[in-house]
């Protein structure tokens, strides 16, 4: 290996944590607004709560940008710290297993039976 | 005064230690440099790098009360003591206060620091207007001490593969030259998870810099650059 050279990537990825910080920056104080408006003590009331369609669809898409968000600071993590090969490339996929895994369950949670049902 | 010292001295196979040094010195109007140079008149073992003693030539970086400094240009009196002094952190230790800056110029090198124009050349210089010139202010005047780099966290872990602030101000010092032709290659050189994007714009190498550069603003406009390009 004579000289060092870019593999040409990182700015998507660089691109996707600044969209997303700015996509968490604007959803989660919005999101808060309706928690503390309502105050659901009860299940009936967190039925209500999550009843419209658009809220839950917001919940998801900041679920969805917090977990890429979550998932660029960890690459960068690994990247700093965890320089054997095979060993990030396992700590990668354990993270992005993770991180999918919970997006599918929030929407599981949003949209399955129980709040489904309500709506 | 009272000094503490990083003392090694690879060939006497003991570890570093710190030596404490008492010299007697006004410290009214001295720089750190000229006391270092007092304690090497009395222990001549002493090792450290400096040449052109006001701040020019970048070869007296070294760790001060844990800040890198040029000694040349460190006036005594604002320094509390002791006044602990070490080489430069990151880099390999050669004695004393001597480090191995292999691993800094690798990168300085890696970026082609030198204007790449393949067009016949004139009979006179190649000219710029007072514009063009003025987008190379605050990244020219860089003395290559290595005070940034070597105050860089990513720099520490990735020394072999992150760029380092003070070549990535370099880098952009001849992307922004109005007479460098390379523009596309050198933004290519640089687009890399490592090369590049290790900077986390922690800025401690605008805090570290004793010129007053800002490496991560520059860092930030090749960012933009690049982003500019691909969206
Ligand atoms: S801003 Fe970037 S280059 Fe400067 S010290 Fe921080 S990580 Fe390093
Ligand atoms: S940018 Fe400043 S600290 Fe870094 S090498 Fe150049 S002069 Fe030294
Ligand atoms: S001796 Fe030249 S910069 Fe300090």
């Amino acid at each position: 290996m004579k000289s060092a050279t870019g593999s040409h990537t990182g700015t998507g990825t660089w691109l996707v944590q600044r969209a997303t910080a700015v996509v968490l920056a604007v959803a989660l104080p919005g999101l808060m607004i309706p928690f503390l408006a309502a105050m659901p003590l009860d299940f009936a009331g967190w039925q209500a709560l999550f009843a419209p369609l658009w809220l839950r669809m917001l919940i998801l898409l900041t679920g969805a940008a917090l977990a890429l968000h979550a998932w660029v600071g960890m690459r960068d993590i690994f990247m700093d710290y965890i320089h054997p090969t095979g060993l990030r490339l396992a700590l990668y996929l354990a993270v992005m297993v993770t991180l999918a895994g919970s997006v599918v369950w929030l929407a599981a949670v949003l949209f399955g039976a129980a709040l489904g049902s309500a709506a | 005064m009272k000094f503490r010292l990083y003392r090694y001295h690879p060939e006497s196979g003991e570890k570093p230690f710190m030596q404490d040094v008492d010299l007697d010195l006004d410290p009214a109007g001295k720089m750190l440099l000229d006391a270092l140079l007092a304690i090497k008149a009395q222990d001549e073992t002493l090792s450290l790098r400096r040449s052109c003693r006001e701040g020019v030539c970048g070869s007296d970086a070294m760790n001060v009360n844990g800040k890198n400094r040029l000694a040349c240009i460190t006036p005594l009196s604002e320094l509390k003591q002791p006044i602990e002094v070490r080489p430069l952190p990151g880099l390999p230790v050669i004695r004393d206060l001597i480090v191995d800056m292999e691993p800094f110029y690798k990168q300085y090198r890696s970026i082609k620091p030198w204007l790449i124009n393949d067009d016949p050349e004139p009979e006179v210089e190649r000219l710029q207007s007072p514009e063009d010139r003025a987008l190379l202010d605050g990244a020219y005047e860089c003395i290559l001490c290595a005070c940034c780099t070597t105050a860089c966290p990513s720099f520490w872990w990735n020394p072999e593969k992150f760029v380092g602030p003070a070549g990535l101000l370099q880098a952009y010092r001849f992307i922004a030259d109005s007479r460098d032709e390379a523009t596309a290659a050198r933004l290519d050189n640089l687009e890399d998870p490592y090369r590049l994007y290790r900077c986390h714009g922690i800025m401690n190498c605008v805090d570290a810099c004793p010129k007053g550069l800002n490496p991560t603003e520059a860092i930030g406009r090749i960012k933009s650059l690049l982003v500019k390009r691909r969206v």
